[in-house]
């Protein structure tokens, strides 16, 4: 029964990868007809003919759409429907291996892949219902999918019981806030990513030079993305805190200490500080704008990191991963 | 707040070099380790104090000038933040059109107001009119203060001083956790003890096998509690292919006597430590003791113990040793291999291959000559020094070692004895730890995620409505707010103040006369 729940589980999460696939595949052509909308707005406005080389690589469908003038937004509207579909089944998907495990789905790498992604996904879709932020769209499900194909091919395991140390309702509480922080710092982090690349084509439009990447015309300016980007950063931030303290709560009852320098406290740590650094730096003059986008990634770049090289690679207490040592 | 910025940063930098090299704190055995596989940068480290980062002058270092520099920052901070808690909001500007969300409207002088015993119509003043939004902006929490000249009135309102006391707040509790920690790994200690069981641990210095005081703490005083390990129940995955042996379950139930003399039943598992005394109990490991009863040539019993075996793998193979310096007419070292569920072929060498106890074995290689005991320098209990000893039994010696299943009895070489493997018992490593501050860290670290939220999310901003009585005997309302921090929510709120108070002061039927004018 434990093998036919494990296939089952696995169909599930296969069902649900494709439909992120899928998704994406739908979302890229989008930005990319956006690129062209906006290449064509360029010509139209008598600037240098551009696009032809991302136009080859536009489906038949999308090509129809851009030609026939429709609004770039069904494509969007498409891409957002199908995110919203990926989500489901990724959700059933993620659900299903947690009633086969008979516990929460993030207990080792692959799950907290799993649900870190679904997670991702579920911020943005629910973030888009304040803010329309449907244009991060390409960029987030392109970081989701990469997450993914690592996870699926590095990362699997079977479904195994918890070890003790994990058997505790803190393993709910600790993981799950540190899974919806990273989901939130992930988006802080592709709206940081816009941000620097559209205040590089405001510099560009400043200094009369050829502008690269036209899809960023239609996208907000590098102020309202760098404000966004904060906010997102500081709800992160604060669940990142919850996601320590938590942390040091169970530590304390699973091993005795509420801190040890274990080397994922320490990144953990390294995180936080980072963040609160770049949460100073937007109010130290000189700063504000690229200076803190680039800490944001930076930050970001160190989540992932303590995700993906300290759980597999560094020696510590907490090799929960569930890959063969 | 450059200075905290680079030296925030270079806190995360310096924490680095911690993660990637073993820390003595936290893994001593990979020190050593790390000292056989690099000789040459070994010592160039070990003076950089990286093995002990976090604890090294330089790391410190940085978090002192961190910390101090927030102290020269929250003083001021504090004082500044409580003469603004006892101060009035400042005096209305001059020109409100310059600020955020500034809008402003015409209402008519003269109204028809609906109360019958005013009669029909009645003049109104600016100070009227600027009254009512007064006593809006108190009633959503802001401080007011109005001031009045002659065709002119107007309130000046601030909100959100919450928001700068969350911040201090959170900087002080920062303070407090770093001091707590320090206080706390002063008075604190740390102590492991290895308890058989059956056996019973009383909590006085002699009976650890390590103790690490703090620099305060009087050994002499710690409390007289004893815990008596009963049994050690562990359960292992048996039915899932992928993950056979996992361990499931520790429970130690032990019978705890507090100092009163109070006995109990209690059980300690992993994430359950046992509270007793101002102690935590922690159950942080666990494995075999073989029972092995040795006789001499007479058959007179010279040793009947439980010798706890270090696991060496998941499978809990384990070693020990065993050391006999008196009753035979030689004295006997012996290195014990125990395997709980030994592999049917050594193809692999002397390993289990299963956790539990399905198929128990005791290897022994026996040594005899002088274990070095005598001249009493203090000597591990789990290592054997062999250089003054000889093999009588084993892999290099004339008779092999001895394999035994429980039960069985061998005979010693040279006539020496015999040996018996009586049965295996288990043997719990408990941790006692007292930390007396650990509430006072996670108090403050409340009080941090506390003021790190409403320093975040409350906005701090400023309101004001000004009117103005017009020649033509209109009065213009003026509407204008100013955010102090990051207030997405500014312009929002400067419109639904604008909204309330004219709903406030335009009855019903005279609202079609008011002529918005946004300047």
């Amino acid at each position: 029964m434990g093998i036919y729940a494990l296939a089952f589980v696995a169909f599930a999460l296969d069902l649900a990868r494709r439909g992120a696939r899928a998704t994406v595949t739908a979302e890229t052509p989008s930005a990319v007809a956006r690129r062209a909308e906006s290449a064509r707005a360029a010509e139209a406005g008598g600037g240098a003919g551009a696009g032809t080389t991302t136009m080859t690589r536009i489906t038949k469908r999308v090509e129809d759409e851009v030609n026939w003038g429709r609004k770039q937004s069904t494509s969007l509207r498409v891409a957002f429907v199908l995110t919203t579909l990926g989500f489901v089944f990724h959700l059933v998907g993620d659900i299903l291996r947690g009633v086969a495990a008979g516990r929460v789905p993030w207990a080792n790498m692959w799950e907290f892949s799993m649900t870190g992604t679904l997670i991702i996904i579920g911020v943005f879709l629910l973030v888009n219902i304040k803010y329309d932020l449907r244009f991060l769209g390409a960029f987030v499900t392109g970081l989701v999918l990469v997450l993914l194909g690592i996870a699926a091919v590095k990362y699997y395991v079977a479904v195994v019981p918890l070890p003790p140390a994990l058997q505790s309702y803190w393993l709910v509480i600790h993981v799950m806030v540190a899974i919806i922080g990273t989901a939130f710092f992930a988006i802080g982090f592709a709206l940081s990513v816009v941000q620097l690349l559209q205040s590089r084509r405001e510099r560009q439009v400043e200094e009369g030079r050829p502008q690269q990447l036209r899809f960023l015309q239609t996208m907000p300016s590098a102020t309202t993305l760098e404000n966004l980007a904060y906010r997102t950063n500081i709800v992160a931030f604060i669940l990142w805190t919850f996601t320590l303290i938590a942390g040091a709560i169970w530590a304390e009852k699973a091993w005795g200490r509420y801190w040890g320098w274990d080397t994922k406290e320490v990144w953990t740590f390294i995180i936080w500080v980072i963040y609160a650094g770049y949460i100073h730096a937007r109010a130290t003059r000189g700063w504000r704008g690229s200076r803190s986008a680039w800490l944001a990634v930076v930050g970001f770049s160190a989540v992932m990191f303590n995700f993906g090289v300290v759980n597999v690679f560094f020696h510590g207490l907490h090799s929960y991963s569930g890959l063969g040592s | 707040m450059r200075t905290a910025l680079f030296l925030l940063l270079l806190l995360a930098v310096a924490a680095v070099p911690g993660s990637l090299v073993p820390q003595t704190s936290a893994d001593p055995n990979g020190v050593a380790q790390y000292k056989i596989d690099h000789p040459e940068l070994y010592p160039i480290l070990k003076n950089l104090q990286v093995f002990d980062t976090y604890t090294s002058v330089w790391f410190s270092a940085i978090y002192l000038l961190l910390f101090i520099s927030l102290i020269g920052c929250v003083i001021p901070r504090t004082k500044h933040h409580l003469d603004a808690l006892r101060a009035k909001p400042p005096r209305t500007p001059v020109r409100l059109n310059r600020m955020g969300g500034f809008r402003a409207v015409m209402v008519p002088g003269l109204v028809e107001w609906a109360v019958p015993s005013t009669g029909s119509g009645t003049a109104r003043s600016a100070t009227e009119i600027v009254d009512a939004a007064r006593g809006i902006l108190k009633s959503s929490g802001y401080r007011v203060v109005t001031f009045d000249k002659p065709g002119e009135a107007s309130v000046s309102a601030e909100r959100g001083y919450l928001r700068e006391t969350g911040n201090l707040v959170f900087h002080i509790a920062l303070l407090g956790v770093l001091l707590a920690v320090g206080v706390g790994g002063g008075f604190g200690f740390v102590g492991q003890r290895v308890v058989t069981t059956g056996q019973t641990f009383v909590n006085t210095l002699v009976n650890y096998d390590s103790f690490n005081p703090g620099r305060f703490v009087d050994t002499n005083t710690l409390s007289p509690y004893s815990i008596r390990v009963d049994s050690l129940d562990v359960v292992y995955e048996q039915s899932n292919a992928d993950a056979r042996g996992e361990p499931l379950d520790y429970t130690a139930h032990v019978t705890a006597k507090t100092p009163d003399g109070k006995a109990e039943k209690r059980t300690i598992k992993v994430n359950e430590p046992l509270e007793i005394g101002g102690t935590s109990v922690y159950l942080l490991g666990n494995g075999y003791a073989p029972v092995v009863t040795i006789r001499n040539a007479k058959g007179d019993i010279v040793f009947r113990d439980a010798t706890p075996f270090l696991p060496q793998d998941s499978n809990l193979t384990s070693q020990g040793v065993i050391k006999i310096p008196d009753g035979l007419s030689k004295q006997l070292g012996i290195i014990g291999i125990f395997r709980p569920t030994a592999a049917k072929t050594m193809a692999n060498g002397p390993i289990s291959t299963y956790p539990g106890l399905d198929n128990p074995k005791l290897s022994l290689t026996i040594f005899s000559g002088d274990l070095g005991l005598d001249n009493g320098s203090p000597v591990s209990v789990y290592a054997l020094n062999v250089n003054k000893l000889t093999q009588i039994a084993g892999p290099t010696a004339s008779s092999p070692g001895l394999d035994l299943k429980p039960g069985q009895t061998a005979q010693l070489p040279g006539g020496l004895g015999s040996v018996t493997f009586d049965g295996v018992k288990r043997f719990a490593s408990l941790d006692v730890h007292h930390d007396p501050t650990k509430t006072w860290v996670l108090i403050f670290a409340i009080c941090i995620l506390g003021g790190l939220l409403t320093s975040l999310f409350v906005p701090r901003r400023r309101m004001w409505v000004k009117a103005i009585e017009q020649p033509d005997g209109g009065i213009r309302v003026e509407y204008a707010g100013l955010a102090r921090g990051d207030d997405p929510g500014l312009d929002a709120a400067v419109d639904a103040l604008a909204a309330k108070h004219r709903a406030l002061i335009e009855p019903q039927q005279n609202e079609s006369s008011a002529a918005e004018t946004k300047a």
